[in-house]
C-alpha cells in the first residue's frame, strides 16, 4: 500500500496559533490625576470650563468643545444606574463569574457614566435607576488602577427619578 | 457627485460557520470572481481594488491588503484598504465609489469580508482596557445596555425584538447565501433562547459567519453586466466619539447627520414613502426599531409600532432586510457591504426569491463600533 498523496488526504483545515502580548500603556498627565485618586480610594474627575460638563476619567480635554480641562473635582462615591445589562454569556480571557450584572453608572456630579459591576444584590433585582456606592480593597491594597474598585453596591437610597438621568442613557 | 458612479456587478460567498475549503484569499477571490462575471469582466478590467475588513485583530493578520493583492488581482494596481469597525463594508463602497465619482478611475472592485472562523471575535472586542472595569462581553455586551434604555424611553413591549428575530430569520430562507436558515423558528423559539446579555436572548444576536462580498462600480460609460446598472443618487459617513457627555446612543446624532445628508443628495424628503426596500445593520434584533426612528421613517418612539405592524416585514410597505440581514449572515467586514449590494440588486431586478417587485429606490445603511460609524447610500434603477 503506497502513501496517500496529499491531494488524496485534502487541505490542511485549521492551525492553531496562539499570540499573546502584554502592552505597556502610558497614561499620561491627564489620566494620572484619576489613577492617583484611586490610590486614595476616590474618584477625580476634571470640569470643561467651556461646557461645564465634568467628566471622569478625564481623558484632559474636552470631546464636544476640543479644549483643556484643567479644574479638577472630586467626585462622590455614590452614583445611579442609567442602564445595564446581565452578562450571561461565556468567553476566552473572562475575569468574573457569570451571570454578573455589568451596568452604566453615573456617579454624583459627574456627566458621563461609566461601566462597573453591581453586587450584593440578586440580578433580577438590578434596575434603573438604582442607587449604588463603590466598594474599595483595603486601604493597603489601594493602587493606581480601577482594580482597587471592587464594585458597586446598592447605597440603600430610594431610586433616583428617571427624569434625573434620562439624559445620560 | 461629479460623474455618475453605477453598480454593475455583485458577488457574494455562501455564507457559513466554518469555511474550511478556503483561505482568506480564496474567499476574497470567490467573491470578487462572481462580481466580475456578473459584470461581465476580468481582473484585467478593473483600474484598482478597495478592500475593508474589520479589526485587523480579530484573524490576527496584520494589513491582510498586503497579501490578498494576487489573489485580487490588484497586482501593479492602486489597492486601498478601509477601516471603521463594523461599518466598514459600507464605508469601503463609498471610497470605491469615490474613485469613480471624482473622475479617477473607470472600473473599481470592492471586496470586504471576515473569516470568524479564523478568528475570535468576543475575545478581540473584550480586551481589557487599563481605564475601564473588565466587564465588556463582546458587542452584545456593549448594545444591550442600549437597547434596554430604548425599550425604556420608548415604552416598546419585550416581544419586538423576538418579532425582528423571526422576521429576519424567516426573509433568509428566501435567501440562498445566507448563514442562517432556520425553517422551523417562531416566536417561542426565540422567547425559550438562553438570554444570553439581558434583556437579549441568543437567537435575537447575529451568528458569527466567514464570507465575503464584492462589488464592481463603474463610470457612465464603462458599464456592462447581466442586469442594468444600479445607480449611486447618495452617499455619506458620519462618525462621533465613542464617549461624551451628552451622546445618545440610543439615537446617535452620526445616523441622523448621515441620513440627512444622502437624502439630500438622493431627494427623499419622506422616506418611508419614497424607499422601496432598505437594507439596515440590524445585528441584534432590537436595532431595526431604534434605526427606524434614527433614519426617519418615523416619528421618535414609533419605530416598535411599525415593526409590530409588520411595515418591515416582506409584505410590508417598508420591506426591512429582506435578504435576512446581519442577523442571518455576519462576517463582520463584509456584513456593511451585504447591505450595499443587496439593495443594488434589488434596483437591478436580480435578487430572485427575496426580490421586492419593482424596487426603484433603495436603501443600503450599516454602523459600528459603539454606534458611532455610519455609511449609508442610496441606489435607483435610473439615473439620478
Amino acid at each position: 500500500m503506497t502513501a496517500a498523496t496529499a491531494d488524496e488526504r485534502g487541505p490542511v483545515t485549521t492551525l492553531a496559533t496562539p499570540i499573546a502580548l502584554d502592552f505597556d500603556f502610558t497614561p499620561g498627565v491627564a489620566q494620572s490625576r484619576f489613577l492617583r485618586g484611586l490610590e486614595q480610594g476616590k474618584f477625580m474627575g476634571q470640569r470643561c470650563s467651556v461646557c461645564g460638563k465634568v467628566y471622569v476619567p478625564s481623558r484632559g480635554t474636552c470631546p464636544t468643545d476640543g479644549v483643556p480641562t484643567t479644574e479638577d473635582v472630586e467626585l462622590s462615591n455614590s452614583g445611579t444606574v442609567t442602564t445595564f445589562c446581565v452578562v450571561n454569556v461565556p468567553f476566552a480571557g473572562q475575569s468574573i463569574e457569570i451571570p454578573y450584572i455589568a451596568a452604566q453608572v453615573l456617579l454624583d456630579g459627574a456627566n458621563l457614566s461609566f461601566m462597573g459591576l453591581i453586587q450584593e444584590l440578586p440580578a433580577t433585582e438590578v434596575r434603573m435607576g438604582l442607587r449604588v456606592e463603590a466598594v474599595w480593597v483595603p486601604e493597603d491594597e489601594l493602587a493606581p488602577s480601577l482594580a482597587s474598585v471592587r464594585y458597586f453596591r446598592p447605597n440603600g437610597e430610594p431610586d433616583a427619578d428617571y427624569e434625573t438621568y434620562k439624559e445620560y442613557l | 457627485m461629479a460623474e455618475r458612479c453605477a453598480v454593475i456587478g455583485v458577488g457574494q460567498t455562501h455564507h457559513k460557520a466554518k469555511r474550511e475549503d478556503v483561505s482568506i484569499a480564496g474567499l476574497v477571490r470567490e467573491a470578487a470572481l462572481r462580481a466580475l462575471d456578473d459584470a461581465e469582466l476580468t481582473f484585467a478590467d478593473i483600474d484598482a481594488v478597495v478592500i475593508g475588513k474589520a479589526p485587523d485583530m480579530f484573524e490576527g493578520n496584520m494589513m491582510p491588503e498586503l497579501y490578498l493583492a494576487p489573489a485580487l488581482g490588484a497586482v501593479g494596481k492602486p489597492m486601498i484598504r478601509v477601516h471603521t469597525a463594523g461599518s466598514v463594508g459600507g464605508s469601503t463602497s463609498i471610497v470605491a465609489a469615490h474613485l469613480i465619482a471624482s473622475g479617477i478611475h473607470k472600473r473599481v472592485l470592492t471586496v470586504a469580508y471576515e473569516k470568524q472562523s479564523d478568528s475570535d471575535a468576543m475575545w478581540a472586542l473584550s480586551v481589557p482596557q487599563p481605564f475601564a472595569a473588565p466587564l465588556l462581553a463582546g458587542a452584545g455586551g456593549y448594545f444591550a445596555p442600549h437597547i434596554r434604555a430604548y425599550m425604556r424611553r420608548s415604552g416598546a413591549p419585550d416581544h419586538i425584538g423576538c418579532m425582528v428575530a423571526v422576521k429576519d430569520r424567516q426573509n433568509a430562507m428566501r435567501n440562498p447565501y445566507a448563514h442562517l436558515h432556520l425553517p422551523d423558528i417562531d416566536m417561542k423559539t426565540v422567547q425559550e433562547s438562553v438570554m444570553l446579555w439581558d434583556p437579549l436572548h441568543y437567537l435575537e444576536a447575529c451568528p458569527s459567519s466567514d464570507g465575503a462580498a464584492a462589488m464592481v462600480l463603474a463610470a457612465e460609460d464603462s458599464l456592462s453586466g447581466r442586469y442594468p446598472p444600479a445607480w449611486v443618487h447618495g452617499m455619506a459617513m458620519r462618525s462621533e466619539p465613542t464617549m461624551f457627555a451628552g451622546r445618545d446612543q440610543v439615537n446617535p446624532r452620526a445616523g441622523r447627520d448621515c441620513s440627512a445628508d444622502v437624502y439630500v443628495q438622493a431627494g427623499i424628503t419622506d422616506p418611508r414613502a419614497q424607499i422601496d426596500v432598505a437594507e439596515i445593520y440590524v445585528p441584534f434584533s432590537w436595532y431595526e426599531p431604534m434605526w427606524l426612528e434614527n433614519l426617519g421613517f418615523c416619528a421618535l418612539g414609533d419605530g416598535w409600532k411599525l415593526t409590530e405592524a409588520g411595515a418591515t416585514a416582506f409584505d410590508g410597505d417598508i420591506p426591512w432586510n429582506t435578504s435576512g440581514g446581519v442577523l442571518s449572515s455576519n462576517p463582520i467586514g463584509a456584513s456593511g457591504m451585504l447591505r450595499f449590494l443587496e439593495v443594488a440588486m434589488q434596483v437591478r431586478g436580480q435578487a430572485g426569491e427575496h426580490q421586492i417587485d419593482g424596487a426603484r429606490i433603495a436603501l443600503g445603511q450599516a454602523y459600528g463600533g459603539g454606534s458611532q460609524f455610519f455609511s449609508m447610500w442610496v441606489v435607483g434603477s435610473e439615473k439620478p
